[in-house]
């Protein structure tokens, strides 16, 4: 960060502070051949500048974030149907509900898994995709655009091509069917046994991507020299993998753990479009409980408990996430630190 | 994303203990991939394209074909699917309305963003770290948490089913990111610039415009690409806001067509291929600035 002070006035004499009281004596008056036309002092003008530069931003995200967030916490207080005045207040009764909702308590504990087997399959698929790409092959930079495009799919398109692709005798079923697996066809998204793993396959398949991104852009920051001096003491390719680049790795990969943690909790579109929840609540995830609750059976104050249990849920899980284990990166290595927090 | 270049490194080993391998463990990870390697990757590219191939191949059969054989390749080649989507008024409607929706987050998000960022990364003032720590802030708070009362907001501003109670919120949320991306951006510039700037005598205004402004176009670029996307994609906060199908965007349309003609599976994959195109060829066109603006987001 190298923002200085800079002045308006060519010939203006060194401030004491920027925040210097507006009033300055007239003895600047009109403190500069620019600038100051308005009889502005520098300090005054200098803070209608920045007034003027950062309030719009400021303005857009107080009305659309600060404000639906705080009224959230608001409403999760009453029981309100959205239209009419607020005014059945029922205190926390919205929350003790939700916790006491064997659905709501499947959406947490789907959502919870749905970040268990993210990390526990992406991560090591990503992992060694990334390590393939990271070698001289034909092609690397076709391959890693192909990789890639998942990810920038709506996650509706590829929702819809996905229910149409695992419907019954579509070409999954095709497929195994060809290979002499007959017998695994079933209901991928209709039997309630079934359906949470068929969406975080489906999950897989999009955020792969992601993680081989991230991990490649990680892997160009591990010193060429470090294999070249490994492959001199005779190491092999897994043992470099191994020793040198997957912990050198570290950083990148902690990050896109947060990334991937965060995402899994906020999760709507894919599973709204390939189960809509169901069968039987068997994919329901917190958001898509939250709207079931909310615009489609009105329940606007339960459904804005719902959301602040999800934030509070979020929250906890970053703070944890943040001190346990990105605070690694913070130790040994605080330079990137700060652009890390940024990512999310 | 610099590729690794092949110098031979000179190590002690006689090449010949490799040479089962070829050139493999020269450098760059350690070297070249074998059959091991290319096998691997191309089971990572079957399953990737897989389905993306599969609809636009589906969207060239009959229901009929489609039934028979999954798998098989369309034969014959039917067009009907595609000119009918092509000449429905709906399908260019819901195209439309996406590209106008994400163009005004993309604007909004560029204009508000690079004028958030240019005091915070340029000005010293008490209160700078305070101000940008409420621009870091906001990426706590995901649109889900505030979509209920989001929702009502725009329906008493009187903004449902316009594409403004869809972009302004988009942009909203779109803004720490972009301001957090752009200040070490636009802090990197050259002090000297801004020196030059003001001995040649403009203010801090003129020096925004006429030297900050047009150099930070690669950075614009950057949180341009992914607030576009974002809002192209969107979903959730347009599948509340936008009733009116005349004022759907592609995504809601994909959806609602997909459950409408749900027997038409040919009729599904056409609308749904073609609702790709768009993504797929901004994707083509802006995959280095998308993937840079990514790992520049973890790499800082």
């Amino acid at each position: 960060m190298t923002a200085r002070p800079t002045s308006t006035g060519t010939t203006a004499p060194p401030r004491p502070a920027d925040d210097a009281p507006p009033s300055r004596p007239a003895s600047s008056g009109p403190s500069g051949p620019r600038g100051t036309r308005r009889g502005l002092s520098p300090a005054a003008r200098k803070r209608a500048e920045i007034a003027f530069f950062v309030a719009p931003a400021l303005a857009l995200m107080a009305v659309f974030i600060a404000l639906p967030v705080l009224q959230a916490v608001r409403y999760s207080l009453y029981r309100w149907n959205g239209l009419g005045p607020l005014d059945d207040f029922v205190g926390l009764e919205n929350y003790a509900t939700a916790l006491d909702n064997p659905v709501f308590r499947d959406a947490v504990s789907n959502n919870f898994l749905i970040i268990a087997v993210s990390i526990a399959v992406q991560l090591p698929l990503g992992l060694l995709v990334a390590l393939l790409l990271n070698r001289e092959i034909r092609g690397r930079s076709f391959l890693r655009v192909v990789i890639f495009m998942p990810y920038v799919l709506a996650e509706v398109v590829a929702g819809v091509i996905w229910v149409l692709l695992l419907q019954p005798r579509g070409l999954v079923d095709e497929l195994f069917e060809a290979v002499g697996l007959g017998g695994v066809t079933q209901l991928w998204l209709g039997d309630p046994d079934v359906a949470l793993w068929t969406v975080m396959a489906v999950l897989t398949w999009k955020y792969l991507g992601l993680a081989v991104i991230l991990f490649l852009a990680g892997l160009q920051g591990v010193p060429e020299d470090v294999y070249e001096a490994a492959q001199l003491d005779g190491a092999s390719w897994w043992q470099v993998q191994r020793r040198i680049t997957i912990p050198l790795l570290g950083p990148t990969i902690r990050t896109w753990g947060f990334l991937s943690m965060i995402g899994s909790l906020q999760l709507f579109d894919m599973v709204w479009i390939l189960t809509g929840g169901g069968p039987a609540n068997s994919t329901v995830t917190m958001a898509i409980y939250l709207i079931n609750q909310g615009t489609d059976r009105g329940l606007y104050g339960y459904a804005s408990a719902v959301a602040v249990l999800l934030f509070g849920i979020s929250l906890v899980l970053a703070v944890l996430y943040n001190t346990l284990v990105l605070s690694k990166d913070r130790d040994d290595a605080p330079r990137p630190r700060r652009q890390k927090k940024v990512a999310r | 994303m610099s590729a690794p270049t092949t110098t031979a490194v000179p190590t002690g080993k006689p090449a010949v203990l490799r040479s089962e391998k070829g050139r493999r463990g020269r450098r760059g990870g350690y070297g070249k991939g074998g059959p091991l390697v290319y096998a691997v990757a191309a089971v990572v590219v079957v399953v990737t394209v897989a389905p993306v191939l599969y609809a636009y191949l589906g969207g060239f059969r009959s229901n009929a074909q489609l039934a028979a054989s999954p798998a098989g390749l369309p034969d014959p080649w039917v067009l009907d699917n595609y000119v009918n989507v092509l000449t429905s008024a709906s399908f260019w409607r819901y195209a439309a309305n996406s590209a106008v929706v994400a163009l005004i987050t993309t604007a909004v998000v560029c204009v508000l963003g690079v004028m958030a960022a240019y005091p915070l990364a340029r000005y010293r003032f008490r209160g700078r770290e305070a101000v940008a720590l409420v621009f870091t802030m906001g990426l706590l708070f995901p649109l889900t948490v505030a979509i209920i009362p989001l929702f009502l907001l725009v329906r008493d501003l009187g903004l449902v089913n316009s594409v403004w109670g869809v972009a302004l919120p988009q942009a909203a949320f779109a803004l720490p990111l972009t301001v957090v991306i752009l200040r070490p951006f636009l802090a990197a510039l050259p002090k000297e610039l801004e020196e030059a700037a003001m001995i040649d005598g403009a203010s801090r205004i003129g020096f925004f415009w006429r030297v900050l402004l047009p150099l930070s176009g690669p950075g614009l670029v950057t949180v341009g690409v992914l607030a576009f996307v974002a809002s192209w994609n969107a979903y959730l906060l347009p599948l509340l806001v936008l009733n009116d199908p005349a004022s759907q965007t592609l995504p809601l349309g994909v959806a609602s067509f997909s459950t409408q003609y749900a027997q038409d599976t040919a009729g599904v994959l056409a609308f749904t291929s073609l609702a790709m195109i768009p993504a797929l060829v901004f994707f083509l066109a802006m995959q280095k600035r998308i993937v840079n603006g990514l790992q520049g987001a973890v790499k800082g």
